[in-house]
């Protein structure tokens, strides 16, 4: 039986400063969530790096005690309430969201994510003097060969070998863009062998990310980065679990997509832990093909394979698709969250599939990148544009644009999957169905005796003690049904220390 | 395999019948006025120097 697919999303966001002198965009970073942390929330508490740190003292990253009432510009790391990490990481502000239950959960928690940095954009830009801002975009890319990620990661079965892991979600990673790239405008990487990028009749590709590929299975994120990242680092009992992190997708501003993504995915590995997937489809050149099919928005390119056949993109996908069907009736969809989300995933799999196989105009306002493409041969035709014109790279940028009154993502009107009161609760409550319900609600209640937080323990210093640390090595457990009514009954971090028999 | 075929045949393709082709183009005319709005609307919150936003727009890499 395979493991239970607890997922997350980190999202690491594009940063301008508009001002007339120069600007750092690490301090840019701190300033966006410094604002927020200052500005909303009643107890700052900082990230634990000891597990990720040997040697780092716990106590030496809480820096708050010593803020002062301007923004500060130090690097910054804190945990909210609603279990998310808000932290500045190389020149951006990166947020990851709670870990969740499955993959419906965590396009909330990754819109209350946009909303949070919407909040922390509005909050910073009034502490600014007029003729400066603050501007945050949802994307991977600057157009000039600068890339920032948008990861995702998965809770995979430890007895499972890696090799089978990475065998089977390549040819799925390779190929699973034609339905989660956010689309982008020209190429910033040059073609192996010089020759000029092979786009179809526009300089348009379907992926932010595919351009920056170089390996297929390595360790990197930032160089020759690698389709299938190794990083091995579970945040949770090591004896028991893997976390795959997958750096290869791209940063949605469709909800829908990021719903897909995460959700063929977890269906896909929830298959692989299982053996299940027969026969291996992989590519004969992996890095070349991901970029193939990342031109291709034709999607009639065909893909060589180890094996010899040749398929294009979308049958390779058909293929997962129809082993996820029958995985469902052999297996069920326990691992993804049960039948009505497992069969939602699998309907709207198919249907994009089936959208893209007749006319991808279809899905407009469903993907990315379809609705790029749209919005920018109009927007071409009505001006007499050429497509290097320098109006429709910035509606490549403008569109992840988070600014609500800037947005052309948002302006579009891309189909929903979340509700806005359901964004707007997960701003500040953590998933009552995850460890991070427990984390989210000691924050909330007991802040002020809380020392820092990680994913997998928390740091309590309830006065005459040592400081005290809460493990917390399974993903599912520390939910709301296992702990809600211990933290509604207890009075202070003492009794909950003690009740939990700490 | 026949599951499959299956599946896949739910593509409309080419067989689409004249009345679904009526549907889909006063679709498309409704379609296409949505975009013009839209395209409206672009041209008034278009950033106003695209050359010198998009110059300027300069990331670090990250991850």
């Amino acid at each position: 039986m395979a493991v239970h697919k607890v997922v997350g999303i980190e999202t690491e966001f594009g940063i301008i400063h508009r001002c007339n002198g120069d600007s750092n965009p690490v301090a840019a970073s701190s300033m966006i969530i410094n604002a927020y942390v200052n500005g909303f929330l009643c107890q700052r508490v900082s990230w634990d790096f000891e597990d990720e740190q040997p040697g780092a003292d716990a106590r030496g990253f809480n820096e708050f005690d010593a803020l002062a009432p301007e923004i500060e510009t130090h690097l910054v790391n804190a945990v909210l309430t609603n279990g998310a990490r808000y932290y500045v990481d190389h020149a951006h502000p990166e947020l990851s969201t709670p870990e969740c239950s499955d993959a419906r959960q965590c396009v909330v928690y990754d819109r209350a994510a946009e909303e949070i940095l919407i909040r922390s954009m509005q909050a910073a830009n009034n502490l600014l003097p007029d003729d400066e801002e603050l501007v945050i975009h949802k994307n991977n890319s600057d157009g000039k060969g600068n890339s920032y990620g948008c990861h995702e990661n998965y809770l995979l079965d430890r007895d499972v070998p890696f090799g089978r892991v990475v065998t089977h979600i390549l040819p799925f990673f390779v190929t699973r863009q034609i339905f989660c790239g956010a689309g982008k405008l020209g190429v910033e990487v040059p073609m192996n062998d010089g020759s000029p990028a092979p786009f179809g009749d526009r300089p348009f590709q379907i992926s932010q990310r595919a351009d920056f590929f170089e390996e297929e299975v390595g360790l990197e994120t930032t160089l020759k980065r690698p389709i299938v990242n190794t990083r091995d680092e579970p945040h949770a009992d090591t004896r028991k679990y893997r976390r795959l992190h997958v750096i290869i997708g791209d940063a949605n501003m469709s909800e829908l997509q990021t719903y897909l993504k995460l959700g063929t995915t977890s269906l896909v590995l929830a298959m692989i832990d299982d053996d299940f997937v027969p026969e291996p489809l992989t590519p004969l050149v992996p890095v070349a093909a991901l970029r193939q099919v990342s031109f291709d928005t034709a999607l009639s390119g065909l893909i060589e394979l180890v094996d010899g056949r040749r398929m294009r993109a979308i049958e390779v996908q058909w293929e997962y698709l129809e082993l996820a069907r029958k995985y469902a009736q052999s297996h069920g969809l326990d691992p993804v969250g049960g039948d009505d989300i497992g069969n939602d995933i699998l309907d709207r799999w198919e249907a994009a599939l089936t959208g893209l196989e007749s006319d991808p105009m279809s899905l407009a306002t469903q993907l990315d990148w379809v609705a790029k493409l749209r919005l920018y041969e109009a927007f071409a035709e009505r001006h007499d544009l050429d497509w290097d014109d320098p109006k429709l790279a910035a509606l490549d940028l403008q569109y992840h644009d988070l600014r609500p009154s800037k947005s052309l993502a948002r302006r579009i009107g891309l189909e929903r999957v979340t509700t806005d009161d359901e964004v707007d609760e997960a701003v500040s409550a953590p998933p009552p169905t995850t460890r991070a319900y427990f984390r989210g609600r000691c924050l909330d209640k007991f802040g002020d005796e809380i020392v820092a937080a990680n994913w997998d323990s928390m740091v309590f210093d309830i006065g005459t003690d040592p400081l005290r640390r809460v493990p917390m090595l399974e993903p599912l457990r520390g939910t709301q049904a296992h702990v809600g009514s211990l933290l509604d009954e207890c009075r202070d971090a003492a009794e909950l220390l003690r009740r939990l028999g700490n | 395999m026949a599951e499959r075929e299956q599946m896949r045949r739910s593509a409309p393709r080419e067989t689409e019948s004249p009345a679904q082709q009526d549907t889909s183009s006063e679709g498309a005319t409704e379609l296409k006025a949505e975009l013009d709005d839209l395209l409206d609307e672009i041209d008034d919150v278009l950033e106003t120097n695209a050359e010198e936003f998009v110059k300027n727009y300069v990331q670090k890499g990250g991850e």
